[in-house]
């Protein structure tokens, strides 16, 4: 889909950003190509929005450098905005206003808009005329501001948590819509602290904590990469693991309460000697994944080593709010 | 040139959707114009024959800050709040044609409060005098002035602050500047105070311009001015879009 010579729509290099004393930033790098949906994935607080409103513009970063299409998003802000489409984790529409009016608004500002009642249908709001944003649902104001994010026909989309709080229809909904982006050529940055939501969706999954890098690559990749010689099952907790152990001759951890994993390959043999185990204790077998793994035990397994490795920066961070 | 159209229009429509805008703009000033022309309880200063008189030059001037100050401040301070104004900054829109259209939808309003306080006014008898066209660069170094200090406090406060301030502050420049209750019945100190505020001062040369035997208003002019240009550079200089 991507052809080899096209260029990084977005280029973040050795990008910090300070606040005060706090670095929320630390020595970022990543790309993002058009027509590919990169994932920023990482936990509450860990730098995902202080990197986004920088290439957006909202602020400057305190070290490195950012490009998106070629711009530096401050100095060539006039030139840049009028190819991004922006959707902010909440709020940006006057509370009085109704969809049709907003869509139709920002229309304006663009100089080959969409049709806004297009869009309306698209996103599933042609129904509600009459309705302000304040009497919006919180699934309806995000499926709006994704609209208003596309209106523009956008060739970079910063979308900021686009799923987060919202009823798994609407996620559908949006997921498809973002997709269909990726399909147009549209390069799609966003954020999400959820794992599903990346592995789903994305391209490209860029994890970070505390303002760095953890991993980068395509949602394949990183499971390859971190795939170890396991059997993971989840089971009631609290079982018996040495037991276990000695009968099927392997080392078996309970890595969190109920999540256990056997350091083997997963051979039939080894998957049969487990599940017989457990049929003779009479335990249920919640699930059993042999060999790959999911992205949400590779990310996991990151951001708890960084934060073993910097246990102290992460609990002054966790306590202080996003900015 | 159509963004600037579309969002003079979406601010209107906004502004005329909110009941307390209504209020705030139209319906305050025009209570206070009929209630205290027909019910003799305010005193008047002397050699003014009808009550309207006075009161209708001070209205407008009441109508002015209530427009440019209060609502605009209120209105942006909620804007600001719920990050309107931080998305608008992500559209090819920009700050100057933001600021434009702020200043049409100001501008558009106060020409209909003013059409309705001048109708009821004549209706009241009011029997205008003085220079009335002088009364049109007053009423726009006024909404310059209470414009400035609205966008001031709205760019810097937050949300609630901001719509407590603005209504705190109407109050007191009613109460000091002379709309209503002529400086003539304030003690000497606190008379002075109001013609030194924006509000006094244009409350005086409103009187000058509309009401024969007002007299001249030659320094109200000037205090008038120089809150017309300070309060817009304060704002331009401290308000933050987010």
């Amino acid at each position: 889909m991507v052809s080899p010579e096209s260029q990084p729509a977005i280029e973040v290099t050795d990008l910090t950003i300070r606040y005060g004393d706090r670095i929320a930033v630390n020595g970022l790098s990543f790309t993002a190509m058009p027509g590919q949906i990169t994932a920023l994935l990482g936990p509450n607080g860990a730098g995902k929005t202080s990197t986004v409103e920088t290439l957006e513009g909202y602020r400057r970063p305190t070290a490195g450098s950012v490009r998106v299409l070629g711009l530096d998003p401050v100095a060539d802000h006039r030139r840049l905005v009028a190819r991004i489409g922006v959707m902010l984790q909440s709020g940006g529409v006057a509370t009085g206003m109704r969809p049709a009016e907003a869509l139709r608004l920002f229309a304006s500002y663009y100089d080959d808009p969409i049709n806004p009642d297009e869009l309306l249908e698209l996103v599933g709001l042609a129904d509600h005329r009459s309705s302000t944003w304040r009497s919006m649902s919180g699934g309806e104001q995000q499926r709006l501001s994704l609209a208003l994010a596309l209106v523009g026909r956008p060739d970079v989309a910063f979308l900021d948590e686009p799923t987060a709080g919202i009823d798994p229809a609407g996620r559908q909904l949006i997921r498809r819509v973002i997709a269909d982006l990726r399909d147009r050529g549209v390069a799609v940055l966003l954020t999400t602290h959820d794992l599903e939501e990346a592995e789903k969706l994305a391209d490209h999954v860029v994890i970070i904590d505390n303002g760095v890098v953890l991993a980068d690559g395509t949602p394949t990749e990183l499971m390859r990469a971190s795939q170890g010689d396991d059997v993971r099952f989840g089971a009631p907790s609290g079982l018996d693991v040495s037991s276990l152990g000695q009968r099927i001759g392997a080392v078996v951890t309970e890595a969190s309460p109920g999540e256990y994993v056997v350091a083997s390959a997963a051979t039939p043999a080894m998957v049969a000697a487990i599940t017989a185990w457990l049929a003779d204790m009479d335990l249920p077998l919640a699930d059993l994944r042999a060999g790959r793994q999911r992205l949400e035990d590779v990310f996991l397994r990151l951001t708890a080593d960084a934060d073993a490795r910097a246990p102290e920066p992460t609990t002054t961070r966790r306590r202080r709010s996003r900015r | 040139m159509k963004a600037l159209l579309a969002q003079t229009r979406s601010e209107l429509m906004l502004s005329l959707r909110n009941g307390e805008q209504l209020l705030v703009n139209i319906a305050i000033p025009l209570l206070l114009l009929v209630f205290f022309s027909a019910v003799k309880v305010l005193p008047i200063p002397t050699g003014v024959d009808k009550r309207v008189d006075f009161l209708a030059p001070g209205v407008i001037a009441l109508a002015v800050m209530s427009n440019a100050m209060v609502a605009l401040a209120i209105g942006t301070g909620f804007e600001r709040h719920y990050k309107v104004l931080k998305r608008l900054g992500a559209t090819p829109l920009g700050r100057g044609r933001w600021m434009l259209a702020k200043i049409g939808m100001v501008k558009v309003l106060l020409i209909v409060q003013i059409a309705l306080i001048v109708g009821a006014a004549f209706a009241l008898g009011w029997n205008p005098g003085g220079t009335p066209w002088l009364a049109i660069p007053a009423v726009v170094l006024g909404a310059f002035a209470f414009g400035g200090i609205g966008l001031l406090m709205a760019g810097t406060l937050r949300g609630t602050v901001t719509l407590a301030l603005a209504n705190g502050l109407y109050l007191l420049l009613l109460l000091l500047g002379g709309m209503i209750i002529p400086f003539s019945e304030m003690p000497g100190f606190l008379g002075s105070i109001g013609k030194m505020l924006p509000s006094g001062a244009l409350s005086q040369v409103l009187q000058s311009c509309l009401r024969s035997g007002a007299g001249s208003a030659g320094s109200a002019w000037i205090v008038l001015a120089v809150w017309a240009v300070l309060a817009p550079l304060a704002a331009v200089k401290f308000f933050r879009w987010e």
